[in-house]
């Protein structure tokens, strides 16, 4: 199927409407319906509500209604010290919940001019890594139950299960692991972690590639996905899209190579994957490619975690200077920044979440435009979003 | 086959008219219940649980073996709701109309030499007019529910049901031409007394010959069912269950055990046309052993096919309508139209 460019894309979507307005008033008087996707809907894996405009099966205008899960973490952090806004950001994407607290750790970590010892900061990458693969693990076996097939995800959702025991191995946390400090980590790894973590790996590696040939080679994944949902690169950029979604969509852009403050991303050996087309299969391929590229990421990290403290010298009452810092990492979903002002205090005095999933669903009144009823369900599937990381 | 004026003998006993409808209406009143229940349990439950790495119920009976009786009680204590806009009488009458295709389906089909329900002589033509009432009942539903998924279902229904209605039509004509009746008995004993290159022990099942057909046939029979890839009246991360949303206690019980039902007969349509029904090789086709051991070849067949129906449905992901419209008009139904026309150059060459 050949993919449609911007301008054409925007010219048939033009014509459907035009069609459509023509249909609803000369044919026969009907209205067009309006169709309300959730906010309870299997769809939207949490309370997302698309408020759809159809035409038959025909889509003339989506929009997505987000707040129905905002819990005020920005401003609940205000009124909690520093070392207890982890417990809370745990929750924002609470499929990688480790990657939330990393951003902020690092902001906080920044103002107080403190550093993690090396071997804390090698261990942070590898929980990071590690919950990155527990989070897209997931999304590849959800894709397929968005676009019908429903064995895979129980294979994700067993395999998912190996990553979250090996995380709460180390952390106590299976979900909310809030095991990253101002200045290092809780503790250090437990004995023989190291063998049963890359036991693990190669599981999850036999996943993927059960994944390439169970999902994505099959004839009909590919007629559902591909020039399913195409965004083209400067669209992209200007909708700030991040993550999986923008390298799919051919920009060359991860923060774990070009910014890797605090994590040790840079002394490892690995590619960033980015695919040309820019529409869902894309994403999909994207996505797995990364989780294979995690895998080795994580088996190099565990066979070079230098030796040494796993705390940096941190007063017990930690008071971060006046100061302001924003700090934003690669997170499973995009990219993910904190904005941390403080003026001295016990607590921050305001924090600002970015979180990937808002900016990446915020495409979707662009996209949704002359697609299929099914296809909202295959774009929105391939988008991955976390509503936790949508409202925080 | 050894009709008696006028009356169809059971397993070759002489009763009156209305014991026979009597025992007739018992048999099949039991018999599709029953055959839900055992596709239910074997595919839905066990099958697919396997194949997921999972166990499936294990707590109701050995195996959890009792599991859809108990989910089966349970509906049946669930509140009947109706929707606030629903047309109730539509909304009440269609699961009825749908379950009632599937109780029409089971009349036709042969387990032994006597042992068929109505043997009319054209039973599978019979078969594929009732096998498509379920589309009404689907309609019905999607209509009568007042819920805009609900329409979405129905019509999707009903396109899919009467796209892939003609694809199965056509791949049985194939049968019905090699085997020069539409009877389902004469189909099987057109099989049973035939032979491939002279060699005639196995008889000649039709799906050495009609392989182009079975599969055309069973791709059909999986549109018709609503199962994947053909899952859209259903599907369940999109419009949440279609025509049965609004649905709930033994109302969606009977579209449960519609569904299972219907596969469960079509299944036995397929293993009538292109495996040779309730015959066994070295028996004579009239031979009144069949009468008991008909049942058992044909459960056997039955699960086999089954078996195939429901890995599918549990592997594949879901067409798209256009996609499923595509595939149904440009692809299945040529390729239908072209293997009539060769079966009838060899019927006639032949």
């Amino acid at each position: 199927m050949a993919t449609p460019t911007l301008p054409e894309r925007s010219q048939l979507a033009y014509i459907a409407s035009q069609a459509a307005d023509s249909r609803l008033n000369v044919e026969i008087e009907t209205e067009g319906m309006t169709l309300n996707i959730g906010p309870q809907h299997p769809a939207t894996h949490g309370t997302l509500r698309i408020v759809a405009k159809l035409d038959g099966e025909q889509v003339i205008a989506a929009e997505p209604i987000m707040g129905y899960m905002h819990r005020g973490y920005e401003k609940l952090s205000e009124v909690r010290t520093y070392p207890q806004v982890t417990a809370l950001v745990n929750r924002i994407d609470w499929m990688g919940s480790f990657a939330n607290e990393v951003p902020f750790i690092l902001a906080a970590e920044k103002l107080m001019e403190v550093e993690a010892p090396p071997r804390a900061q090698w261990i942070r990458t590898i929980l990071f890594e590690l919950s990155r693969i527990a989070n897209v693990v997931l999304f590849l076996g959800d894709m397929a139950v968005q676009v019908g097939a429903i064995t895979p995800v129980f294979y994700a959702f067993r395999d998912r299960e190996y990553v979250l025991n090996q995380i709460e191995a180390v952390t106590g946390g299976r979900f909310h692991p809030n095991f990253d400090r101002i200045g290092g980590l809780k503790d250090d790894l437990p004995a023989g972690w190291i063998a049963d973590t890359k036991a693990v790996l190669t599981k999850v590696d036999a996943f993927c590639d059960q994944l390439d040939t169970l999902l994505l080679g099959n004839e009909i994944f590919q007629a559902r996905c591909r020039g399913v949902g195409v965004i083209p690169a400067d669209v992209a950029l200007s909708y700030g899209l991040s993550g999986a979604n923008l390298r799919a969509s051919g920009v060359d852009h991860d923060l774990r190579r070009d910014d890797p403050s605090g994590l040790v991303h840079d002394q490892i050996d690995w590619k960033v994957w980015t695919h040309p087309d820019g529409d869902s299969f894309a994403r999909y391929w994207v996505r797995l490619q990364e989780v294979r590229e995690a895998i080795k990421m994580v088996g190099q990290l565990l066979d070079g975690i230098p030796s040494g403290p796993i705390m940096a010298k941190v007063p017990r009452i930690i008071k971060v200077p006046a100061g302001e810092a924003y700090v934003a990492t690669e997170n499973p979903l995009g990219q993910m920044g904190y904005y941390v002002l403080s003026d001295g205090d016990l607590n921050p005095f305001r924090v600002k979440i970015r979180t990937p999933s808002f900016n990446n669903i915020s495409i979707c009144p662009w996209l949704l435009r002359g697609v299929y009823v099914p296809d909202i369900v295959t774009i929105l599937g391939s988008l991955y979003f976390i509503l936790g990381d949508i409202d925080r | 086959m050894n009709h008696l004026a006028g009356i169809d003998p059971i397993l070759a006993l002489s009763l009156a008219y209305w014991q026979q409808s009597l025992i007739k209406v018992g048999i099949v009143a039991i018999v599709v219940p029953t055959a839900a229940l055992i596709l239910g349990y074997v595919f839905l439950l066990k099958m697919m649980s396997f194949m997921q790495s999972r166990l499936g119920p294990m707590e109701a009976g050995p195996y959890g073996l009792l599991q859809l009786l108990a989910d089966g009680a349970k509906f049946i204590q669930k509140e009947d709701i109706f929707p606030d806009a629903a047309d109730r009488r539509v909304f009440a009458l269609a699961p009825v109309v749908v379950l009632m295709s599937t109780f029409l389906l089971y009349l036709i089909i042969p387990v032994g030499p006597d042992a068929i329900s109505a043997n009319f002589d054209t039973g599978i033509f019979f078969a594929l007019a009732v096998s498509s009432l379920s589309v009404i009942g689907i309609l019905m539903a999607g209509w009568a529910s007042a819920s805009k998924y609900s329409l979405l279902g129905g019509l999707r229904a009903a396109g899919q049901l009467i796209a892939y209605e003609l694809p199965l039509v056509l791949a049985v004509v194939g049968v019905v031409i090699q085997a020069g009746t539409l009877s389902m008995q004469g189909i099987v004993h057109a099989q049973a007394t035939g032979e491939i290159f002279g060699f005639g022990w196995l008889g000649s099942p039709y799906i050495l010959t009609q392989m182009l057909g079975f599969v055309i046939f069973m791709i059909a029979v999986q549109a018709e069912l609503t199962q994947p890839p053909f899952d859209m009246p259903v599907a369940e991360s999109e419009i949440v269950g279609g025509y049965q949303v609004e649905y709930s206690g033994f109302r969606f019980l009977f579209f449960f055990m519609g569904e299972f039902g219907t596969a469960f007969a079509f299944a036995a349509i397929a293993s009538v046309l292109f495996l040779g029904g309730w015959w066994l090789p070295g028996f004579d086709a009239d031979s009144n052993w069949l009468n008991v051991l008909g049942p058992i070849v044909m459960f056997v067949k039955v699960m086999v096919v089954s078996f195939f129906i429901f890995w599918i449905r549990f592997t594949y992901p879901r067409f798209r309508e256009d996609q499923l419209q595509t595939f149904a008009w440009k692809f299945l139904i040529p390729l239908a139209l072209a293997n009539i026309v060769l079966t009838g150059i060899f019927k006639v060459v032949l």
